[in-house]
């Protein structure tokens, strides 16, 4: 059984507006103009390389763009038409990438084998693990991590938790929840499947206690499974992020240097185990997605089964349209999600939701001075100290920055959402984080050089 | 593109609590207490009352205006600065002092050193020992219930000079500064600060705790030895219910970490209770908090907490 307490320190409790959307089950849509697969910002690592060309047939399920790296995903997609364009395209992230536009001839025709049953048991683990990496699955909880490359650790043996990541901290987003209740013998199938790699682990279905009767039926559904058991977490934000959840369902800690294999577990996210599911036994890439669309400027808040690479602006006719012009438009939820420009960006294997929100919160609240009220040292689930961060922040002390281990901060928000003085916290720590990171990476690259001159030097000498 | 959204880096979601919010909760925290002050001492503490909140602001106005400052009266913490000074005067005080302590602690403790957040002394506080150091006689000359000068009951109870009875001390009949004479007031409005999150129990709890495990185990030098009841009336008497909820909980001057909290706590009790066995005055709340101001940075520095994954390393 599970020896965690089922909750961390620290955390906020933001307001969640999860009942806009909760009890709207998913509708699948179709799109109705053209796809846009882009290469970049699907997944973590290497952006995938395209291998149709402009002009080509491609089929439901055909794969169109294969991984770039050991770190990187394949892409298939997700209609049958024609490859229209590979351009640059505009995605969720707000940047531009290479991006294949298919042009969809409504015929649906899925590619040979798409589809087909298979039983996970009668499979080796290679065969599975193949057919998650052809399936170009990735960690659909937000950070696209590829689930191949995370279901193969150093030592399988070594592995005794898979943990489900049901626990949709995030507010407003509910499309986890819905797949609880609508596909739980695929989640479920899903999890059964990652546990058969790992020959001493069991599989814990994680799920905020704000979702009881998901809870209830995920219980009743796996009460006669030996290695499967359902874990109720304290509702808090952000209790989704992977150590967090590790700490709450195992007692376990890991920190920013260790991978969660070091602490023998691994977390997959609700949808991403459906998504395993699909490949598996279903020989289904990855080419679904269910996207909650909700927000106050939206008119029928709901959640919608999507094909990848359809653009956001269909998915909001699907939910009514808008009430008003929104001030701000997020692609997932408004405490990691990314702030959209445009809602001409597709949906892609890391889109969670699309919150339409009236009025800007965040710019509607002016900066005042820190009071240090200490709230957001109450608030962080790394234990560190924003408002000392924050002055290191403003006087550019990378030093001082890692000293108070900065790069401990995996950048949620609670420092920020809680902060009375409406302070950019977040935002000043990313921007900390990633001028450390690049410094780690010169000084790495500087001993490198600095060691290659040196035996070459040795070399030169000794001849 | 010619509909483009707003777009800032997450979170997109804020709180709704903002400074003034704060501050004005801590207002409402101290009514009670204020209106006991004013009932107890008559139209004199009215004037004292208004005059220290008028001279604060004020004096935040004029300064912000001539330093061609952003203008930050309304985040209201000039008012709790001003209101926090009257409660600590005499009801009898000229009034004069009150306005000098106030222009003393928004001028030279807080704005000189960068306006709110910057100071690093409790602003009120300092004003308090500020007169109390320049005006010893005014600061310390208390009109009692009915309005002749007497001595506080710490002062009675430390030099013998006749019996208080603990429940007068508790519901607040008896001589002091304008606030700090009704501990139940002043418990009610730290219950009130408590529930609305304002501040957390650590300080105020802890704080009180120490002074009376330090007055229970050191009484006896002032001839109550491991007396409860004396224990009792030195938890009601004085400042120490005031500045435990209301001035050592000061966010700017406090430490920002919990263990930090605890630590400071404990320091704060054992100061007011040397002050007050030792001491020359019966009292020594005011020095023990900005003492304790003083250590805040220190404290902070050893009560880094450990990094989540990262204990022991």
């Amino acid at each position: 059984m599970s020896t965690g307490t089922g909750t961390f320190q620290g955390g906020v409790h933001p307001f969640d507006g999860k009942s806009l959307s909760k009890d709207k089950p998913t509708l699948a849509v179709l799109p109705k103009g053209d796809l846009v697969f882009p290469l970049a910002g699907q997944n973590l690592g290497a952006p995938a390389k395209p291998i149709v060309n402009v002009g080509d047939q491609v089929l439901v399920g055909q794969r169109i763009a294969e991984a770039g790296g050991f770190i990187s995903a394949n892409i298939a997609c997700s209609v049958s038409g024609r490859v229209k364009a590979i351009t640059q395209h505009r995605i969720p992230n707000s940047g531009m990438s290479q991006a294949i536009i298919v042009e969809n001839d409504g015929q649906y025709t899925p590619a040979p084998g798409v589809g087909e049953k298979r039983d996970y048991t009668q499979m080796t683990k290679e065969e599975i693990r193949g057919a998650i990496k052809e399936a170009g699955v990735v960690g659909m909880g937000g950070a696209g991590f590829p689930t191949h490359v995370k279901m193969t650790p150093k030592d399988d043996s070594k592995i005794d938790y898979i943990i489900a990541n049901c626990a949709e901290c995030e507010p407003y987003l509910t499309s986890d929840y819905r797949m609880m209740l609508e596909e739980p013998e695929k989640l479920i199938t899903g999890l059964k499947v990652a546990v058969s790699l790992f020959p001493n682990a069991q599989g814990v279905i994680a799920v905020e206690d704000n979702k009881p009767d998901a809870i209830a039926l995920l219980q009743e559904k796996v009460k006669d499974e030996e290695k499967i058991s359902v874990m109720p977490l304290k509702t808090k934000y952000p209790q989704g992020s992977e150590r967090q959840l590790i700490y709450a369902v195992t007692g376990r800690k890991i920190n920013s240097s260790m991978l969660p294999a070091d602490a023998g577990c691994i977390v997959d996210n609700c949808d991403t185990l459906i998504a395993v599911y699909m490949a598996v036994c279903e020989s289904t890439p990855l080419i679904r997605r269910i996207v909650t669309v909700t927000g106050d400027a939206v008119k029928e808040p709901r959640n919608l089964n999507v094909k990848t690479g359809t653009l956001y602006s269909e998915l909001l006719e699907y939910a009514g349209g808008l009430t008003c012009e929104p001030e701000k438009v997020i692609s997932g939820g408004p405490m990691m999600g990314q702030a959209l420009v445009s809602m001409d960006v597709p949906v892609t294997k890391i889109s969670s939701a699309l919150l339409c929100m009236e009025k800007d919160v965040v710019a509607a609240n002016p900066t005042t001075a820190c009071i240090r009220c200490g709230r957001c040292v109450a608030a962080c689930p790394s234990r560190l100290v924003p408002q000392k961060m924050y002055i290191c922040a403003t006087h550019n002390d990378l030093d001082g920055f890692e000293k108070l281990n900065g790069m401990e901060c995996f950048e949620c928000g609670a420092c920020t959402y809680g902060c009375p003085a409406k302070i950019r916290l977040t935002q000043a720590f990313k921007q900390m984080r990633q001028a450390v990171g690049a410094r780690r990476r010169a000084e790495a690259a500087a001993a490198k050089a600095k060691q290659e001159a040196e035996a070459a030097k040795k070399a030169a000498a000794e001849k | 593109m010619s509909n483009l959204y707003h777009v800032s880096t997450s979170p997109h979601a804020v709180a709704q609590d903002t400074t003034q919010k704060i501050m004005r909760d801590v207002i409402i925290a101290l009514i009670p207490a204020t209106v006991w002050g004013i009932w107890l001492f008559g139209a004199h503490a009215v004037l004292v009352v208004l005059l220290c909140v008028v001279a604060s602001v004020a004096t935040e106005y004029i300064w912000n205006y001539c330093m061609k400052k952003p203008q930050t009266v309304s985040d209201l913490s000039a008012a709790v600065t001003g209101l926090l000074i009257a409660l600590n005067m005499p009801a009898s005080i000229p009034l004069w002092m009150p306005v000098l302590g106030c222009v003393f602690a928004i001028v030279v403790v807080k704005q000189l050193y960068g306006g709110l957040g910057q100071n690093f002394m409790n602003p009120a506080l300092a004003a308090r020992c500020f007169l109390l150091i320049s005006f010893a006689g005014s600061m310390t000359s208390f009109p009692s219930v009915d309005g002749v000068s007497t001595a506080t009951p710490l002062a009675i109870i430390k030099n013998g000079e006749g019996t208080v009875s603990l429940t007068d001390m508790f519901f607040g009949y008896t001589s002091g500064t304008i606030g700090e004479v009704s501990a139940l007031l002043l418990l009610v409005g730290g219950i009130y600060l408590l529930a609305r999150k304002v501040i957390t129990w650590d300080i105020p709890v802890v704080y009180i705790a120490t002074v009376a495990v330090f007055m229970f185990l050191f009484g006896g030098t002032l001839g109550y030895s491991f007396d409860l009841t004396f224990v009792l009336k030195e938890l009601c008497g004085g400042g120490l219910m005031l500045g435990a909820f209301f001035m050592a909980t000061d966010y700017v001057t406090s430490p920002i970490t919990s263990k930090g909290r605890i630590l400071y706590a404990v320091i704060l009790g054992c100061l007011t209770g040397v002050f007050r066995v030792c001491g020359n005055s019966a009292e020594g709340v005011s020095y023990a908090i900005i003492l304790g101001n003083i250590l805040v940075p220190l404290i902070e520095r050893v009560t880094l907490p450990e990094a989540f994954g990262r204990e022991g390393k």
